[in-house]
């Protein structure tokens, strides 16, 4: 008998251990605690047991709800990281694309008068709240020359994020390539793989000529962009001005991609949401405009960046009725309406706006004024500790290369860019935040661009001049 | 793959050097493969953008689509005009991704005290953009081509089309009709699913069920007997919940509502669905959540930052502020979690007892603010077209809007395409309007009662 209890006993840390090996956590505390019972309890012992393996059962069982394929290996994000670090109040963050200027107080003030009127507190139309669309139909058909009907060439979306999303869900799918230019906004390729498609990347190459490093020296190569064109290419993504270098693309570097979009029967996809953010001596060109691109063109815009709103995460589609329907099937199944308080108080400052389109008052040209100052500032402060900014054309970002600070970080982890191993450094020695360019390549350009971070700089007045503080004791300790 | 190699042999046939030429062939070449995507196969029809079409052209008394007429409460738009206008200016830009730090810590408060656990509101809480968009995640999170989901049925519609565009099976299973006892009227607790029908409709790629309860448009607040029996089932076959418990403070005669992720099992397997639009009343702000374990939400959390990444702020910190309120109005009489319901329970009294008087007769629903009504009586109205594509209540439902001036939703806009033709002689009002809307649809059911029996 005793042999018989020996041999349960035995059966039960071998059951156990095969249990934990099987990944069940809590298994071998409940095996250890049978092994210490005596004999008296054997029935108690086995209900237990049953009870356990039915619990732990569940537990490796619930293991089979893993995420779906089409989200495979697009759980990490920059932003997680680094919006994190960057929330510590002693740190001048001039990292996450965010203003820390006010928005104009009339926004704010639509904002409130909307959510005082009851009926604004509840459901609008799906596709954009009536008189928003009216008003975007009014703007967009100022700027672009054509007629564009609110109903059915408009939708109206969270934020510029959710029009790509409205946009790639819609027109995209397996087997399709889509070309993206590099750098370029960290969720464009996520988003095409969980559409299924396959990405294909053309970096801008800095063309050396002149002192002064300028966004417009980045460029692409022609030939090099025509063979990424194949039957399969069903879009490229298009980002004037761009995120992160703020390179504004001239109308002949559209006319070379329109050009190679009609030859193949390509769509486009414009993120011109920052379209506004264009500093002296440049023009913002909507592809849209150029012949046979419009019906092939989706152009995507964004409230948050308009008005310094980033938080309202307003954002539109706009281009012909026979896309966009497609794209309100997908918001239709994926969130149905956008908050209606701030439609109409993004409409209503649009009109504001629209009436003086001609007046240099209009937000859209006071805002780049504005910002061309602070743009200036924090070039100056950077090339005061040595570096060489790269001097945007339009946007609220500025790259630049640190390896000339001869910074020494081999001995930290040597599995990371350097770009992002600077960054955290930076972060914690110098207080000063940025993101690593490198968050914005593909696989194959990382090393050509981990030597770059980003600034924003769409910063109030104290913000720069605490970095401006940071960079000088910076240049001290470096002369 | 067909059509692929359709415009490949075309570009090898009608090969051209004049470019002019090339652009026209191209585009009859886009013009011969559709530029859509597949996944938005079968899921572009919609009932909401027909009907509240027709509403808002033709209704004086709208009980059609599912929003308050009444203003939301005080203490809630002095928060958002706090938010919107206060010192804290930075609530209009972005906050924390994944909800804003103040309402997914109160939320993880609430429900925390009402699952009964120790909840992390960094990990176990996730807000959407309405509850919406939570389902979007799950459904994109989770199914995968070829998984099975089942989908009761009458049902929140837009669950038929998420799961299809996630490349999913639903399958339907009815709740099924039993007889009120003698003398009384239908109550939507009559409306009962068959256990051994529900069993057979879990299988091997049943990969989660879709639970609504309060039900929408029935009304049917969902029993711990009935909770049980669909626990068990998940457990047995390992399938998910997908818990839209939106309107889980809408339970009218000292009903409870029963969270089912509270049953033993089901933590680990549930998302639970909530909506600020539902609970406060402010259908137009678009803020909702999910809570759940973090092995589920992380998938979520994949699915939100890879879709729309931020919800907007200023309303989410409202919010955040309204819960603080009712946290510390608890269970006490000027709680609006109590004041709501009760206000809304005299208002499906006053509807079903309109409908009584004219002759429909109403499904008394435990929950929500739906109410559907069987409208048998009134089919002399409109005529019967045998072999008609369109189920009867839809036409009836036009007719009335466009007739009578009085908005309400087909019950057959609840049911699968196979299925429409089930239960056709019954519509579902909204009553979660002011008194003067209610009196104004009563005016107009009296007077056609009135039309109808003249000589």
């Amino acid at each position: 008998m005793y042999s018989r209890i020996f041999f349960f006993l035995l059966f039960l840390i071998k059951f156990s251990q095969f249990l934990h090996f099987s990944g069940i956590k809590g298994m071998l505390f409940v095996s250890r605690s049978l092994c210490c019972r005596g004999i008296g309890t054997y029935q108690l012992q086995t209900n237990l047991l049953s009870r356990s393996i039915k619990l732990s059962a569940s537990d490796t069982m619930a293991f089979r709800h893993k995420n779906t394929r089409r989200i495979e290996g697009l759980d990490s994000n920059v932003w997680v990281e680094f919006t994190k670090v960057a929330a510590d109040p002693s740190i001048v963050n001039l990292g996450q694309g965010l203003p820390d200027i006010c928005p104009p107080s009339y926004v704010k003030e639509e904002l409130a008068k909307a959510a005082a009127v009851d009926r604004l507190n509840q459901y609008t139309r799906g596709f954009g709240h009536p008189s928003l669309v009216k008003a975007l139909s009014q703007v967009y058909e100022r700027v672009c020359g054509r007629k564009i009907d609110p109903l059915t060439d408009i939708l109206v979306t969270v934020g510029g994020y959710g029009s790509l999303f409205s946009t790639i869900q819609a027109l995209i799918e397996e087997g399709d390539e889509v070309i993206i230019i590099e750098p370029f906004y960290d969720c464009y390729e996520p988003m095409v793989k969980m559409a299924g498609a396959k990405p294909v990347f053309i970096p801008l190459r800095y063309k050396n000529g002149g002192n002064s490093a300028s966004s417009a020296d980045w460029v692409l190569d022609p030939a090099e962009l025509a063979s990424k064109f194949n039957l399969k290419t069903k879009a490229i993504i298009l980002n004037t001005p761009h995120n992160p270098i703020g390179k504004v693309f001239t109308r002949e570097e559209l006319q070379i991609i329109a050009d190679l979009c009609i030859k193949h029967d390509t769509l486009c996809i414009s993120d011109e949401v920052y379209e506004w953010l264009v500093y002296k001596g440049n023009k913002h060109t909507k592809i849209a405009t150029l012949p046979g691109m419009w019906e092939r063109t989706i152009t995507i815009g964004s409230a948050g960046k308009t008005y310094s709103v980033t938080g309202w995460k307003l954002g539109w589609s706009i281009g012909p009725q026979n896309l966009i329907k497609h794209l309100q099937v997908v918001h239709q199944n994926t969130l149905y309406t956008c908050p209606t308080p701030l439609q109409e108080a993004l409409a209503q400052a649009l009109w504001v706006d629209y009436k003086r389109m001609d007046d240099p008052d209009c937000y859209f040209y006071s805002l780049p004024r504005e910002l061309e100052s602070k743009r200036d500032r924090m070039a100056q402060l950077l090339q005061e500790v040595g570096l060489t900014p790269v001097i945007p054309e339009g946007g609220y970002f500025m790259i630049v290369d640190v390896s000339t600070l001869n910074v020494d970080l081999s001995d930290v982890d040597e599995n990371q860019p350097y770009d992002y191993k600077f960054v955290r450094w930076m972060i914690s020695s110098k207080k000063l935040s940025a993101i690593p360019l490198s968050a914005f390549c593909g696989p194959e350009t990382k090393r050509q661009f981990e030597k770059y971070i980003r600034f924003c700089f769409i910063k109030k007045d104290s913000t720069l001049d605490a970095a401006e503080v940071i960079l000088k004791n910076w240049k001290k300790q470096r002369a | 793959m067909l059509r692929r190699a359709g415009p490949f042999l075309r570009h090898f046939l009608l090969e051209r050097n004049c470019s002019v030429g090339y652009s026209s062939y191209c585009s009859e070449a886009k013009m011969s493969r559709p530029v859509q995507a597949r996944r938005l196969e079968g899921v572009d029809k919609n009932i909401w953008v027909e009907f509240v079409k027709l509403a808002t052209t033709y209704s004086t008394v709208n009980l059609g689509q599912g929003f308050p007429d009444f203003p939301p409460p005080e203490f809630l738009k002095e928060a958002f005009s706090r938010a919107v206008s206060g010192e804290k200016h930075m609530l209009h830009q972005y906050t924390r991704a994944f909800g804003h730090p103040p309402l997914v810590k109160i939320l993880a408060q609430l429900f925390g005290k009402l699952l009964g656990r120790d909840l992390d509101p960094m990990t176990n809480v996730m807000v959407t953009v309405g509850a919406y968009q939570a389902l979007f995640c799950c459904f994109q999170a989770f199914i995968d081509e070829g998984d099975e989901v089942i989908i009761i049925e009458p049902f929140f519609d837009c669950y038929e089309p998420m799961v299809k565009m996630a490349g999913g099976t639903p399958v339907y299973i009815p709740l099924r009709p039993k007889a009120p006892k003698e003398g009384k009227l239908m109550s939507s607790a009559d409306w009962q699913l068959d256990p051994a029908e529900l069993a057979s409709k879990f299988s091997e790629q049943t990969k989660a069920i879709v639970l609504n309860s309060p039900n929408n448009p029935l009304g049917k607040v969902f029993s711990r007997g009935e909770l049980e029996l669909i626990a068990d089932l998940c457990v047995k076959h390992d399938a998910l919940c997908i818990s839209d418990e939106v309107y889980e403070w809408l339970v009218y005669d000292g009903k409870e509502h029963i969270r089912i992720a509270s049953l033993p099992g089901m933590w680990d397997r549930t998302v639970i669905i909530g909506s600020a639009g539902k609970t406060f009343s402010v259908t137009g702000w678009k803020v909702g959540w999910t809570v759940g374990s973090n092995r589920l939400l992380q998938h979520l959390r994949t699915v939100h930052q890879n879709s729309v990444y931020h919800c907007a702020t200023a309303a989410q910190d409202a919010v955040a502020e309204g819960f603080q309120r009712e946290l510390e109005h608890y269970g006490k009489p000027d709680s609006y979690f109590v004041q709501l319901p009760r206000e809304l329970q005299q208002k499906r009294d006053q509807l079903v007892q309109s409908l009584v008087a004219v002759g429909m007769k109403p499904i008394i629903p435990e929950g929500t603010y739906f109410l559907v009504a069987d409208i048998s009586e009134f089919k002399s109205e409109v005529p019967d077209v045998p072999n008609s594509d369109e189920p009867y209540d839809s036409r009836f439902a036009k007719w009335m809007v466009k007739n009578k001036g009085l908005a309400a939703i087909p019950l057959s806009a609840f049911y699968c395409e196979a299925h429409k033709g089930n239960y056709n002689s019954f519509i579902r009002f909204c009553f979660a309007k002011e008194d003067a809307t209610l009196k104004a649809a009563d005016d107009i059911l009296q007077k056609w009662k009135l039309e109808k029996t003249a000589p």
